[in-house]
């Protein structure tokens, strides 16, 4: 056969090793957040739901203002304030069963809280007597995780280990719009999805990493949508909308433990407060834009829902924020008495059993602390 | 009592008994990384893993280190053992973050409530030929970062020993096997691997009264042809072999050179910033009224590791190692 000839024979197809993969149409979010309060879904709302989520909402806020009225008493080393973002952290918490995990980043006391963890020790690292004050175990709930994203591969190591061993143990792990351009959040989806390990990844998106806004952070046309190039599912849901935020999420933990495989949800919410007591928001944002997101307070919205529907009345809403006062008055109160703090534990856990090396350090400091209660004797 | 015969086995074969047994031992042992199921791994240290326990005990991961590495902390969290496979030295920088800020820490950052069982190994030296990226001595980043145990073993059978000591040890260990050394043989009998060997124990290959040498890893070979070497020029050189960076083993080391008072510090990684300064160091601050001379250093040079061709040049070898015996200060003595 001669060359013309092959070439007359050939006909163009795909390169061998190609096909189809997935269809990407059914992974991809909706056009705008998921909403249910004002919505018509509003009215088939579970009412003990929306009076629960209420009360955590109202708990929530307080807390968050008791924790930085603490920082400027200098009884908190610093706190991050999720003011605003009280839906998403508290329907991430509810929609977890006792068996899952909590994956949270320092931003996030409040879920952790709301998981069930003493109100004190969850502030055990910003408050500064240790890193993280609770047993993870207790409440399955991982510590508070500073460096952003690298919490994320954790969960989803979990949530694999667990599906390994045949437990339907699902992981939910939390992270910012600032963290979700970290390289761990990219190879945290990329594992998961490749494992189809249990994993739930919200990523509440509050308009700014520390200063930098969201068109600073990503190009793409939501951050749901990264979930496409993964193979994962993402979904988009108005994140001041607890109900919504509590939904969504269920349903993305109901699909990770009948062996669905892991979602991204971006929750659409925003930080009203500064970054942290020792941020100056003023210098990136205008009031003005604050304000906007005032008018679509987490608390409101459902609060004007309970009250619509006849399920809370004046009482109902005192008896929540005197709830909230108690809790912040237990939080001052325990707050306000200096920690216990024994400098020997600085050697208690590097290693199972100290090193030689770590045996010599700890008698040296031994040895300073005796001479340093020698010289207040004397 | 019969005498099983002992057959040449390579360090590569004996890991992969250490892991096999492991993982026999264990059902709570997982192997994860790059390549280390169906090929067995690029150093086929992992092979027949998958096939014997299976590719959820022993799993190829997606091409990332930061990934390989945080998956196996959420792993150990649960209760598993993970053994992670870092396919070269200079392959696991993705992975630091990972390592310094949770696997070193956790145990501690939880008050001894999550400690993280996991072992990572790195292939790691030079001396094969490798192009850039592939011969790194890594070890002095791992010893600076508290938390974590830093093992390497120089023998066949330290390799079976110390791998099966990291991974059942309840800290992470960073487990560094010297490349160049995978297909050195040694005695060993396979149907009774040697016993799981204590970390933090350094051990004396070769009893000498002139100076000691203090080395590790892919040098230690190295020591024992200078230690030979040296016969020639009358020294009798004692060579220890650390085999555990971290817990260091000051006791054996220091007892060596109170007997010897002479000692020279021999690794491939660079001097500056390296571990032969901070062994120099501890020798010095034990051994003072002991030593002859100072405690001199025999380190690759502080240059990016060199391309293959030349990196015989910066390489500690024999010459450069009996250089510096010979500067130990002897004329002081006579």
């Amino acid at each position: 056969m001669t060359v013309m000839e092959q070439r007359g024979a050939y006909r163009p197809t795909p390169p061998p090793a190609w096909q189809p993969r997935m269809d990407p149409a059914p992974l991809l979010p909706d056009a705008e957040p998921y909403r249910v309060l004002g919505t018509d879904a509003a009215a088939k709302a579970d009412p003990a739901l929306l009076r629960r989520l209420y009360a955590h909402l109202v708990r929530g806020r307080r807390y968050n203002a008791q924790a930085t009225a603490l920082t400027k008493q200098g009884r908190l080393a610093v706190y991050p304030s999720s003011t605003g973002q009280e839906a998403c952290e508290v329907a991430a918490a509810l929609a977890l069963e006792e068996r899952d995990w909590l994956f949270p980043s320092y931003r996030d006391t409040l879920a952790v809280v709301a998981r069930g963890v003493d109100p004190v020790h969850a502030l055990t690292l910003l408050r500064g007597d240790w890193h993280t004050g609770y047993d993870p175990h207790e409440h399955r709930v991982a510590p508070l995780c500073t460096p952003l994203a690298t919490q994320l591969p954790h969960a989803v190591g979990l949530a694999h280990a667990a599906h390994l061993k045949g437990d339907d143990v699902v992981a939910l792990a939390l992270v910012g719009d600032g963290g979700s351009s970290e390289g761990d959040f990219h190879e945290a989806l990329n594992f998961a999805a490749v494992w189809q390990a249990p994993v739930v990844f919200l990523v509440q998106n509050n308009g700014f990493a520390i200063s930098v806004p969201l068109a600073k952070q990503t190009a793409a046309p939501s951050l749901a949508h990264k979930a496409v190039g993964y193979g994962m599912p993402g979904r988009l849901v108005d994140g001041n909308d607890a109900v919504a935020v509590h939904q969504v999420l269920s349903e993305a933990v109901r699909h990770a433990r009948a062996g669905g495989g892991p979602t991204l949800i971006e929750a659409v919410t925003y930080r009203v407060e500064a970054h942290t007591n020792a941020d100056d928001d003023k210098r990136y944002r205008a009031d003005a834009e604050v304000e906007t997101w005032r008018a679509h307070d987490p608390i409101a919205l459902l609060e004007r829902e309970l009250t619509e529907r006849g399920l809370i009345d004046e009482d109902g809403i005192r008896h929540a924020r005197e709830d909230a006062e108690r809790l912040a008055a237990d939080l001052r109160e325990h707050m306000n008495q200096d920690p216990a703090l024994d400098p020997m534990d600085l050697f208690a856990h590097v290693y199972a059993e100290p090193t030689p090396q770590l045996q010599e350090q700890r008698d040296q400091l031994a040895a300073e602390l005796e001479a340093e209660r020698e010289g207040a004797h004397r | 009592m019969t005498t099983v015969a002992l057959k040449p086995a390579t360090m590569a074969q004996a890991l992969t008994r250490a892991l096999r047994d492991a993982m026999a031992d264990d059902p709570a042992v997982h192997v994860m990384g790059e390549d280390v199921g169906t090929l067995g791994g690029v150093f086929r240290v992992t092979d027949g893993l998958a096939q014997e326990f299976g590719e959820d005990r022993c799993t190829d991961t997606p091409l990332a280190e930061a990934g390989i590495l945080g998956t196996a902390v959420g792993m150990a969290m649960y209760g598993l053992r993970p053994v992670v496979e870092m396919q070269f030295d200079a392959f696991a920088y993705p992975a630091f973050e990972q390592l310094i800020s949770h696997v070193s820490r956790m145990r501690n950052r939880t008050r001894g409530t999550m400690p993280l069982p996991i072992t990572i190994r790195v292939p790691y030296g030079g001396g094969i030929g490798g192009v850039e990226h592939h011969s790194d001595s890594s070890e002095a980043y791992y010893m600076a970062t508290p938390g974590l145990h830093v093992v390497t073993p120089a023998t066949v059978a330290d390799a079976y020993g110390l791998l099966r000591a990291a991974i059942a040890s309840d800290d992470p260990v960073v487990f560094l096997e010297p490349k160049r050394l995978y297909w050195s043989k040694d005695s060993w009998n396979p149907e009774e691997p040697s016993a799981v060997e204590p970390i933090g124990r350094a051990v004396v290959r070769r009893s000498g009264r002139s100076a000691t040498l203090i080395t590790y890893g892919p040098s230690v070979p190295v020591c024992l042809e200078a230690a030979e070497a040296a016969r020639a020029e009358g020294w009798d050189l004692e060579v220890v072999d650390l085999r555990s960076l971290v817990p260091f083993d000051d006791e054996t080391v220091s007892a060596s050179v109170r007997r010897t008072g002479r000692a020279v510090v021999v690794h491939e990684s660079g001097g500056f910033g390296g571990p032969g300064g901070e062994i120099a160091a501890r020798v010095t601050e034990r051994c003072f009224h002991y030593l002859e001379a100072p405690v001199l250093r025999v380190a690759g040079f502080d240059i990016p590791y060199p391309p293959p061709m030349l990196e015989r040049h910066h390489l500690p070898g024999v010459d450069r190692i009996l250089d510096a015996v010979g500067r130990l200060q002897w004329e002081a003595e006579s």
